[in-house]
């Protein structure tokens, strides 16, 4: 390998003179097309210059402009179309919040109502079973006192008739009955 | 086969002579591959604008990503307040660009690897710059070589090195565009007359070279356009602003 650099070497050395020999010098120095360089080089310029100025830049310009709008009209409409969805989220939710309430309010109303009806039949029906009561009250109290006037009646009847079938005897019916109820009088007063 | 390396940057005329006076304008091959470069821009641009997709086709492209590129480059050196020199900074920029890579085709002649072309846009330049600060400034532009906070006793030495270095843009722009090139072109001339003359023995690291040198000339002829356009931007940021 170190052969072959050497080789290399001594052969670009070799060659040194042919290639960069010669006469050496700049044609860039030589100012024989000085001014007609010039001339071209303003030419050319200013006309490239003319032609993107008026004619390219401003279809450059247009077709990024036009891209930057784009975009940002599609921003703004996604941007739009995003609050919107909001808005409508957040009013459903409201109606959702309302109807809740209102089914709530609806509940207690009707179990309000229902307690009420509830409590003034209880009372209607409490006071019916009074009266009943009272009535039924009423009626075995009347039923006691004429069932013993009865009983007395029926007594006073049967031992009047009993007299006369055994001893053939007319008995004055006050007196028995007089007997009786007497009678009766113990006897209550030892039932009870 | 010519094996100088400067013989690639030798101008002769083509055609008819064209003489104004005395002076001679004829059209030489340097005009030529002006010529050729300004039509490829043409050619670019006419494809690329043809169609004005919303989804742009690889043409379509990119002449603006070129667009965006230049703006970009003058917005951020310039300032928004340059944008109605925007044209100019495009065509030069495309132009140096151009005519940096159609010199980059083998047989070709690269326009900008003559001091003189690259002088008369550096001197287009300096003069356009130097004209739009005073037009904006009057006389006022002038301050832009008394640079704030400095010492009493420094500011004539100041000055001078301001106006010095002012004066010396034009040249600098100049020689860093054609020095670049020429040197690239020579570099790789020398390269490949040693291909040929090492033949199939040694020519394979040259050979090697002259590639890694092609690639390393694109880049070059590309970093120098964007060099040249932002060092005008520069200039111009200097006339329109004015701080320093």
């Amino acid at each position: 390998m170190k052969k072959f650099f050497l080789i290399f070497f001594i052969a670009i050395i070799a060659n040194a003179n042919q290639v960069l020999g010669s006469e050496a010098g700049m044609p860039q120095l030589n100012p024989e097309f000085w001014v007609s360089q010039i001339f071209w080089l303003i030419l050319i310029f200013t006309s490239l210059y003319l032609i993107i100025w008026k004619i390219f830049l401003p279809k450059i310009t247009y077709s990024i402009e036009n891209r930057k709008s784009k975009i940002v009209n599609d921003i703004d409409e996604a941007q739009k179309l995003k609050e919107r969805a909001e808005q409508k989220l957040s009013e459903y939710k409201e109606i959702i919040e309302k109807s809740k309430k209102g089914a709530k309010k609806i509940i207690k109303d009707s179990r309000k109502k229902l307690e009420k009806e509830i409590e003034t039949k209880k009372n209607k029906y409490n006071e019916e079973i009074e009266i009943e009561l009272k009535k039924a009250e009423k009626e075995i109290k009347n039923l006691k006192e004429t069932s013993l006037s009865n009983i007395n009646n029926i007594a006073v009847e049967i031992s009047s008739e009993i007299m006369q079938n055994l001893a053939s005897i007319e008995i004055n019916k006050s007196s028995v009955s007089a007997i009786v109820n007497d009678l009766t009088k113990k006897e209550m007063v030892k039932n009870l | 086969m010519n094996l100088n390396p400067m013989h690639q940057f030798e101008v002769f005329k083509i055609g008819p002579e064209i003489s104004l006076g005395d002076i001679n304008l004829s059209f030489t091959n340097a005009s030529l591959f002006m010529t050729i470069s300004s039509v490829l821009i043409l050619f670019l641009l006419f494809f690329g604008t043809k169609k004005k997709e919303l989804v742009p086709s690889k043409i379509q492209l990119i002449t603006e990503m070129s667009y965006t590129f230049v703006a970009k480059m003058m917005n951020d050196t310039a300032g928004s307040g340059a944008k109605s020199f925007f044209p100019f900074i495009f065509t030069l920029f495309m132009f140096v660009l151009f005519c940096n890579m159609v010199g980059m085709l083998p047989y070709s002649f690269t326009v900008t690897s003559h001091i003189i072309v690259t002088f008369t846009l550096a001197a287009v330049v300096f003069l356009g710059v130097t004209v739009v600060g005073f037009a904006k400034h009057g006389i006022k532009y002038l301050e832009l070589f008394v640079p704030k906070g400095v010492p009493m006793a420094l500011l004539p030495l100041i000055i001078i090195i301001e106006i010095i270095s002012y004066l010396s843009r034009p040249v600098s722009l100049s020689v860093r565009l054609f020095a670049n090139m020429m040197a690239g072109h020579t570099m790789m001339k020398v390269f490949g007359g040693f291909v040929i003359s090492l033949g199939l023995l040694g020519g394979w690291l040259p050979l090697g070279f002259s590639v890694a040198l092609t690639g390393l000339e694109i880049l070059v002829a590309f970093l120098q356009a964007y060099v040249f356009a932002i060092l005008t931007c520069i200039y111009l940021n200097d006339a329109l602003n004015l701080h320093h």
